[in-house]
């Protein structure tokens, strides 16, 4: 597994994906709440970490172009 | 009337450059949203570039200081209902690129539960959805999600439940899809490129 919290998740998962058949009490409702959570924010979290493509920062490039006032460093910086 | 004065409020390059840095900060999760939305990376990717655009266009009417990223988020998730509204068909295609996806789906292990979740949250009606990914993945309160929305803060709460709920339901159920699962966009799912993460677990 990639991460400890993925680790957790991934047995969490494993215990919702048994427990199927069997009506949940609350508990089991809960913890199968947090793994599918921790899922979501996984596939989430997953596409915040992707590089991001240059075409982003070539569009706000593009806008300093068209605008008169002073170039501004992508980086923040003057 | 002042001489600097013009139809498009004066560029303020100060406040432009602390504009641009904290929207550049914002582009991966613009991007999630997107995707969450979407389901599809090229799809996503020209969705927040175009919200990206808007609000830079529009940023003379953002209040710095305040939440951008909730901000970014309503002009995209906006945008993302523009343009919708004008290619409903789309929901077709992605439900077949959907079923393809989970046929395609053979490794009992590892990969497959990002997967189940991917069908189960496209199972789920788009409000639902959305409120559900604003909340439980983009860290925003429910009265951030609400405003992004554009609806009472009772009624994420409500989406937000019954999201969860139905998603426990169908996870646990196991039939994601199969079942005829509501048109929607199938592949209105978090992300198309989980598979790459999982693999390497």
């Amino acid at each position: 597994m990639a991460t400890c919290a993925g680790r957790d998740a991934w047995r969490a998962w494993g215990y919702m994906k048994q427990s199927a058949k069997k009506p949940s009490s609350l508990g089991e409702t809960r913890i199968n709440q947090e793994a599918i959570g921790a899922r979501l924010r996984q596939l989430f979290d997953d596409v915040v970490n992707e590089p991001v493509p240059d075409e982003f920062l070539d569009l706000l490039r593009g806008v300093d172009e068209s605008n008169p006032v002073e170039d501004v460093d992508l980086d923040g910086k003057q | 009337m002042t001489g600097s004065a013009s139809v498009r409020t004066t560029s303020d390059p100060v406040r432009d450059r602390a504009f641009k840095t904290e929207l550049v900060g914002l582009i991966p999760q613009l991007r999630a949203f997107a995707r969450s939305l979407t389901g599809d990376p090229t799809a996503a990717d020209d969705l927040a570039q175009d919200a990206m655009v808007k609000a830079w266009d529009a940023r003379a009417s953002f209040e710095m200081g305040t939440n951008m990223k909730a901000w970014t988020f309503m002009i995209l998730r906006n945008q993302f209902y523009s343009e919708k509204r004008r290619s409903w068909r789309q929901s077709q295609l992605d439900q077949e690129a959907a079923e393809r996806t989970l046929v395609a789906i053979d490794d009992p292990s590892a990969p497959v539960a990002l997967d189940e979740l991917r069908m189960g949250l496209a199972m789920l009606p788009a409000e639902q959805r959305e409120a559900l990914v604003l909340v439980g993945a983009g860290g925003f309160a429910y009265e951030e999600a609400a405003l992004i929305c554009g609806c009472a803060v009772g009624t994420v709460k409500s989406r937000v439940s019954r999201a969860r709920r139905a998603l426990l339901e169908i996870l646990q159920r196991g039939d994601y899809v199969r079942d005829g699962a509501p048109a929607g966009d199938a592949m209105g799912s978090i992300l198309a490129q989980a598979e790459r993460l999982s693999n390497s677990a």
